[in-house]
């Protein structure tokens, strides 16, 4: 196990990242590095605190001790927006879509990072404003297409079936053009046949945008299966770190997951 | 080529300066509800802006029509009157600029207001602006050189046909271009899910501050043109009831719509002219329509459209 191993210059770092709610120590003490362009699985037993985890890179929640760097810059107690805008995007366990707005707006809201434009722009509507407007329309069409979303595009995001949503909310965070993406248990509510096009969706967003997934998830087929690394916690705690092959053996994964199915 | 919306503006400017050219001719009493309903429309747009479009919960919208109101008063009646009248223009001419100042004072109000009470999560808005609403009042009261709570009286009557739904056009053009921009997506984004809106990179604070501070701005001018169309204005005319009146617009022309918000300004214009026989228990009617509208018709009672089209350019 190398689960010591310090990459040279990490895309994000967690340094003993800690945090407690009042008396429960949801997360303790986890240190983890992610690099660029990678496919890192985060495991762990239902209230491991992988959400927690998700929550304090993306700022939802500032580490009671600890720290958090992302390209080598510390990201610790920044808002979720910031960091966003730093290059993070997430999905959430519950699907958290603006559900009234239709397909394409969900996805076009999201470019806002990348326009020019200030409150008086919208009011005068300049050529470089509808040249900008038109501009980010273009994008989010091509991005809807890639991800076969077009068909639905007028409709609200709330009328689409579960697994669309999900792919939608992948969608959305692409559109703010993030180097690390964290996907939290995409796969849930998706049927065997869902579950293999995710998996082909994920290794494919992967080569096409050049970033790097960290996913939590708890089906093992979908994580051993495109996961060159793996983190696993047990309550709050990493208790091992590997590839799919090493970690299906780890003595303490195998405890952790004790009568569960971690072999596939 | 001026985009559509712009040449829309264009020739409501227009059309609005050709009634006002012959608007002597209306009768009185008809021409005072008409303008009502102009003024009117300027505030339940700009707090559809609010608590529509951005889902937030304002309930002090007199109090920013006050405080507009007010400023301009004292620029054309109050102690600005000397350098009103100093300047040498026709008083035509200021007399936008005076709306204007009204509106910007209000908007900085609105800031200090605002931009505290945004930053916390949970509805302390409602707290604060119904507070803010109260307080303007008494404030006012107290301000002897205003009038105290006697009011401010002797306004010149400015407010034409022309400036009133001039800035109503206005108002409905800047709450559309704000709405159908990257910005107002934002807006939108942060009504729907504040969660999902600052993961997605949006600083829901600012996005907040922006449509509240805005909104503040045009109920400002809103108050500028009341106080030149009534003539008298005094603190207890911005009261409780007033924001509650626009609030009921809005919800009941389906917030979040431009077009029912208008035609319900003009509904309950037009009906609570004719409620006032009823004197004080106008507001009973009010409260029990805004009642029966949130048990039968929760999504207002102009709206059909299922979701939003999407707007380019
Ligand atoms: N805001 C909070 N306040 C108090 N406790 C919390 C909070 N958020 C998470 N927890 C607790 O932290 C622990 C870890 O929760 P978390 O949601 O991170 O688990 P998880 O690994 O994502 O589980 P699952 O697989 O079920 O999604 C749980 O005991 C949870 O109750
Ligand atoms: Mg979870």
């Amino acid at each position: 196990m190398n689960s010591t191993r310090a990459k040279p210059c990490p895309l994000l770092h967690l340094d003993n990242v800690t945090i407690r709610f009042g008396g429960l120590t949801a997360v303790s003490s986890v240190s983890a590095s992610l690099g660029d362009n990678e496919l890192t699985g985060l495991i762990g037993p239902n209230g491991a605190g992988k959400t927690t985890v998700f929550n304090m890179i993306t700022g939802v929640y500032a580490p009671t001790e600890g720290a958090i760097h992302f390209q080598n810059k510390s990201v610790t107690g920044l808002k979720p927006f910031a960091i966003t805008e730093r290059g993070i995007a997430r999905t959430f366990q519950n699907i958290r879509l603006f559900s009234s707005l239709s397909v394409f707006d969900n996805v076009r809201v999201a470019f806002h990072l990348h326009v020019t434009q200030n409150t008086a722009h919208s009011l005068t509507r300049g050529p470089k404003f509808r040249a900008e407007e038109r501009d980010i329309t273009d994008q989010t069409r091509a991005l809807l297409d890639i991800f076969q979303l077009t068909r639905v595009q007028d409709e609200p995001a709330k009328s689409l079936p579960y697994g669309d949503q999900r792919r939608l909310e992948i969608v959305r965070a692409l559109a703010t053009r993030p180097k690390l993406l964290l996907l939290d248990e995409p796969a849930a509510g998706m049927n065997p046949a869902e579950k293999v096009e995710l998996m082909k969706l994920i290794r494919f967003i992967r080569e096409k945008f050049q970033l790097s997934i960290l996913l939590v998830e708890h089906d093992m087929k979908v994580v051993m299966g495109i996961c060159e690394r793996i983190h696993v916690l047990e309550y709050g705690r990493k208790i091992a770190e590997g590839t799919p092959a090493e970690i299906r053996q780890h003595p303490a994964v195998v405890a952790a997951y004790l009568g569960k199915e971690i072999t596939h | 080529m001026l985009p559509r919306s712009q040449i829309v503006l264009l020739i409501s400017l227009i059309t609005a300066g050709i009634i006002s050219a012959s608007s002597s001719r209306i009768d009185d009493y008809i021409l005072d509800v008409i303008l009502g309903i102009g003024i009117n429309i300027i505030l339940a747009v700009s707090l559809n802006l609010i608590n529509g479009f951005t889902g937030q919960f304002s309930l002090g919208h007199a109090g920013f029509m006050a405080v507009g109101a007010y400023a301009a008063g004292t620029l054309t009646t109050g102690p600005g009157k000397v350098w009103f009248d100093a300047s040498g223009a026709s008083p035509a001419l200021l007399f936008p600029f005076v709306l204007f100042a009204g509106g910007l004072t209000a908007a900085v109000v609105g800031l200090a207001v605002g931009a505290p009470s945004l930053r916390l999560k949970g509805d302390y808005l409602a707290i604060v602006t119904l507070g803010f609403g109260e307080i303007i009042k008494v404030i006012l009261q107290n301000i002897e050189w205003l009038g105290g709570s006697r009011g401010m009286v002797g306004i010149p009557s400015y407010t034409s046909f022309f400036w009133c739904f001039g800035a109503a056009a206005v108002t409905i053009y800047a709450a559309w271009a704000l709405v159908n921009s990257t910005l107002g997506r934002g807006f939108l984004a942060v009504a729907d899910d504040e969660i999902a809106a600052e993961a997605m990179g949006l600083n829901t604070t600012r996005y907040k501050i922006i449509a509240f501070v805005t909104g503040a701005f045009f109920a400002g001018i809103a108050g500028g043109l009341y106080a030149h169309l009534k003539g008298y204005i005094s603190p207890a005319g911005f009261d409780f009831n007033k924001s509650i009146e626009i609030v009921v617009m809005v919800i009941l022309g389906g917030m979040g719509r431009h077009v029912g918000v208008v035609i319900a300004v003009v509904l309950l214009t037009v009906l609570s002219e004719k409620l006032r026989d009823f004197g004080d228990k106008r507001m009973i009617v009010y409260s029990a329509l805004l009642i029966l509208l949130m048990l039968t018709r929760p999504q207002g009672l102009f709206t059909w459209k299922p979701a939003r089209k999407a707007i380019t350019g």
